[in-house]
């Protein structure tokens, strides 16, 4: 079976997986994508559950893709727009609300109005914070060294990351060894009197961990967000074209261009493993590839504990993965729409063709007590009562995502846990439907009457679906002891794995989740390192 | 008081114009932008639908059985050549073949054109015209204008025009109606995406306006003015008289001016169209010999100027939007050209320009370099020609 023969086959179609083999096609392999689904994508895939209106399902923001990935891979010519996601509005319980714009001053002008102190603060903090972000974002693209490690080239790789924090001042260093260990809740305290202001602050540090604001470690989360904000006029932050369907898609195309083949409905049973090295993969169907290296895009659960036997790895290994940390804590509910909701703070003129604020994100996180609360509950398997949303309106930035007139709507909700007391089954997913409705329905009132149709994600539905172990969104937590050098174990957070030509490189691996690409890119650059 | 002209969309572009920041066109205020940033004006016109006020355009009409003479014989293209309903972008030169101006010609009826430009020409055509039976009138005042670009404006315009515009082929125009009012709708713009201009008398400009963007509101319509317009034309590879060239008639010295060849208009010259056209000796002169200097595209290589940004601590500073300004291209120690308008292009996440670069040095491939400014230091970043225009979407011209 000479076409099974590959130079490199790469297990899971979601948008690592498939940059991972456009990089090795573009040098020249013959390469295979194994996609377990009909469609690829992974969790980065829109889907029209009801005709006309596109979900984004899962991912539904561009937050750190690697514009170097753009460029190399041509991905504009491949159909990639990432457009605008101006703003963040907080509605408040009382009527008011709380608006970030796109404009500086605009939005120091609306925390003055809140809270005169906090609108000078905000200033010092974004700087404080940019910073902090620039001096972890050359790391994001170093392969993390290991730092017990004597090769020459992990010293190489400490030496880097040593010359930087040499680089760095004292008081950048100060706040980046806060920021390391801190909860958002403190650090925000720090800084901030205003409670919607903390809220939504502190709302990104705890998406996708199962923690909440006062948890310490969350601090970091929240510098990982922003640095999608540190670019400027070069961000790549914000909303494709298509939703995240629209980022695989462009970036399959550009794969498909490249030479990569791409198999659907091919479900990968085991990796064949043949004297201690990784020599291809069994579907589930029966076939047998072959090929020089095999790279897992998927879960690190999947990676190392389902796909390979564990007798290839040292035991410590397997231990080090069975205790990684993947407990999802959020869903996703995207809702279509007969006119967009109305929020009774900042409500529009003319059909919402006016709103600003529906062009950007709306946020529920009234106070940090709030998402605390809603914590609690997860805390002991329950669906957050009020949980924190993080919602954009799909149709609004890209209007081809819902039949003109109609809209569609992303909500992020936290906290929804994988391991929901009694488990998950329909009248739990109705429950998280509900709790979410009904939490817009305080801000915006004609929600309820506009809906269309609602499609309810657990993470167990994502673990189903897209295949994520325990459902969680980064597929691993980013909490301390699973970032950098750390991710996913300590001595094999370069993509390389104990198992010889077996890589991994997906949002488990260093740099970590979002649709970023960059693991999938780095991992395609080591396994060229290696030779094949 | 003295004060610029409004034209006849101020009504609604100066009650929208958000950051006030008029900018001066041909006599005219223009809207730079209608938000204070760009993004959502640009990502509109590559995404959406954009609406821009362009009435201050320069127009004539010229009318008359000399008419398409008159044209065949200032242009370099084969006027003659055109049908009725077709538009051609057209440069025309002086006597010895320099750039004067450029604009489209839209042949309206068999022997009456409309001829637009960037400056005012009315002069100069007039004594092209000499003995021949033809009427010139400028009609920028009463002739409005809006250019309608983005992937969605096809859709717009078949449910707010009269006759539907999907047969409209690229570089065609058609009469319609928009709200029962008299409009002719070219697919043309200047944006390299698919797009429309609308004219229409001045008089009905603001219900049409109103109509665009009330249907368009479904569609992603925002009014974009002409900052967010000029990133889209380096993207498109299309260049701006006073920006990118000197008009012949205006140059101090004979170094300012350019050929159309020198432009990369190649394809605007008919050299084999019959009889004298101004210029054409010139022209045929450069043809034959080749020219010293041409127009080109250049993509800065991002990660040769991270490096450099990189050694004093920084990351890449470039301006979020275009810049007119011209920077030294470099090959070695040697200048061998400048960079006459130069942007961030948001869509190709590429730093971007046009460039003018002498003989051998424009042929695609060549590496050069680019001036850039690292913390006030004038530093040169690596820079590959490349072939214009830098993004072309399939919808174009299809």
């Amino acid at each position: 079976m000479t076409s099974n023969q590959y130079d490199a086959i790469i297990i899971g179609g979601g948008h690592n997986g498939l940059v991972a083999g456009a990089y090795l096609a573009r040098a020249g392999k013959k390469v295979v994508v194994l996609e377990r689904r009909h469609i690829a994508g992974g969790a980065a895939v829109t889907e029209e559950i009801f005709p006309g209106y596109k979900f984004t399902e899962f991912s539904y923001v561009v937050s750190l893709l690697r514009p170097e990935i753009i460029r190399d891979l041509e991905l504009p010519k491949h159909g990639l727009k990432i457009l605008p996601l101006p703003s963040t509005v907080t509605p408040m319980e009382n009527g008011d609300y709380l608006g970030a714009w796109d404009d500086h001053d605009l939005t120091r002008r609306e925390i003055y109005r809140h809270s005169p102190k906090d609108a000078e603060a905000y200033d010092e903090y974004a700087r404080v914070m940019a910073r902090a972000a620039k001096a972890i974002k050359p790391i994001i693209n170093l392969i993390p060294p290991d730092p017990s490690s004597m090769s020459v080239r992990d010293l190489m790789g400490l030496l880097k990351v040593g010359q930087y924090a040499a680089s760095l001042s004292e008081k950048e260093l100060y706040a980046v060894a806060k920021l390391a260990t801190q909860s958002s809740a403190d650090l925000l305290e720090e800084w901030f009197e205003f409670d919607a202001l903390k809220g939504t602050k502190a709302a990104s540090g705890i998406i996708g961990t199962f923690l909440g604001p006062r948890s310490p470690g969350t601090a970091y989360v929240l510098l990982h967000h922003y640095m999608g904000e540190i670019d400027g006029a070069f961000r790549a932050w914000g909303f494709a074209k298509n939703g995240s369907g629209g980022v695989s898609g462009s970036i399959l195309n550009a794969a498909k261009a490249l030479g990569v083949e791409v198999r659907l409905n091919a479900s990968v049973k085991q990796v064949i493993v043949k004297n201690g090295r990784a020599v291809g993969v069994a579907l589930e169907n029966g076939d047998e590839l072959t090929s020089k290296v095999v790279m897992s895009a998927a879960d690190p659960k999947r990676t190392f504990l389902q796909f390979v036997e564990g007798k290839h790895f040292p035991d410590d290994f397997v231990t080090a993965l069975q205790n990684f940390r993947t407990r999802g804590s959020s869903g996703k509910v995207n809702i279509a729409l007969s006119e967009l909701p109305n929020f009774t703070a900042l409500p529009f003129k003319d059909k919402g063709h006016d709103s600003a604020l529906h062009r950007g994100a709306v946020s529920i996180s009234p106070s940090i007590d709030y998402i605390e609360r809603a914590y609690d509950d997860a805390k002991y398997g329950q669906i957050s009562k009020r949980p924190y949303l993080d919602m954009i309106f799909p149709s609004m930035i890209d209007p081809d995502m819902a039949p003109p007139g109609q809209h569609v709507m992303s909500c992020f909700v936290q906290y929804a846990p994988y391991d929901l007391e009694g488990g998950w089954n329909d009248a739990k997913r109705d429950e998280l439907g509900e709790a979410v409705i009904s939490t817009i329905e305080q801000y915006a009132p004609n929600i309820r009457k506009a809906i269309v149709g609602m499609q309810v994600i657990s993470p167990k539905d994502i673990e189903a679906i897209a295949g994520i172990t325990g459902g969680n969104i980064f597929h691993g937590e980013l909490l301390l002891h699973q970032i950098f050098f750390l991710r996913p174990t300590p001595q094999w957070a370069d993509f390389r794995t104990p198992l010889k030509g077996y890589y991994f490189g997906a949002s488990g691996a260093h740099p970590g989740g979002g649709v970023m690409g960059a693991a999938g890119m780095l991992a395609a650059k080591e396994i060229l390192k290696d030779g094949m | 008081m003295l004060q610029l002209k409004t034209t006849p969309f101020h009504e609604r572009t100066s009650a929208l114009c958000q950051p006030r920041n008029w900018r001066k066109w041909a006599g005219y205020f223009a809207a730079g932008s209608y938000e204070h940033t760009l993004d959502r004006e640009y990502w509109a016109i590559r995404n959406a639908a954009a609406l821009i006020d362009v009435s201050p355009l320069i127009k004539y009409v010229i009318k008359g059985k000399d008419a398409a003479a008159l044209l065949h014989r200032v242009t370099t293209r084969d006027i003659h050549k055109m049908k009725v309903g077709q538009v051609v972008y057209t440069g025309w030169c002086d006597e010895e073949g320099k750039m004067i101006d450029d604009g489209t010609v839209t042949r309206l009826e068999e022997s009456t054109f409309r001829l637009t430009a960037a400056e005012p020409n009315l002069r100069w055509l007039m004594m092209n015209a000499v003995g021949m039976d033809v009427e010139i009138t400028e009609v920028t005042d009463d002739v409005a204008a809006l250019s309608f670009q983005g992937p969605n404006t096809c859709k717009v315009l078949n449910i707010v025009a009269e006759k539907p515009v999907d047969e409209l082929k690229y570089f065609r125009m058609m009469k319609n109606k928009i709200n029962g009012i008299e409009v002719t709708i070219s697919r043309t713009g200047y944006t390299g995406d698919l797009g429309y201009e609308i004219w229409m008398s001045a008089k009905d400009a603001l219900p049409i306006w109103d109509k665009l963007m009330e249907v368009g509101g479904d569609y992603g319509i925002a009014p974009v003015g002409i900052l967010a317009m000029d990133v889209a034309r380096v993207e498109a590879g299309l260049f701006m008289l006073d920006v990118d060239y000197t008009s012949a008639s205006h140059a101090w010295i004979e170094p300012q001016k350019s050929s159309p060849f020198e432009l990369g208009l190649d394809w605007t010259v008919a050299l084999d169209k019959p009889g004298y056209f101004v210029g054409r000796r010139a022209l045929e002169k450069e043809k034959r010999e080749g020219s010293v200097w041409k127009m080109v595209g250049l993509e800065v290589d991002w990660v040769g100027m991270e490096d450099i940004f990189k050694r004093v601590g920084l990351p890449p500073q470039i301006p979020g939007m275009a810049v007119r300004g011209s920077l030294p291209i470099m090959v070695g120690n040697v200048q061998v050209g400048y960079a006459s308008t130069s942007t961030w292009s948001p869509l190709l996440k590429k730093y971007i320009a046009l460039a003018h670069l002498q003989k051998p040095y424009f042929e695609i491939g060549t590496d050069v370099r680019m001036e850039i400014t690292v913390e006030h230091h004038r530093q040169h970043a690596p820079a590959k020609v490349v072939k214009l225009p830098f993004y072309e979407p399939e919808w174009k011209k299809k």
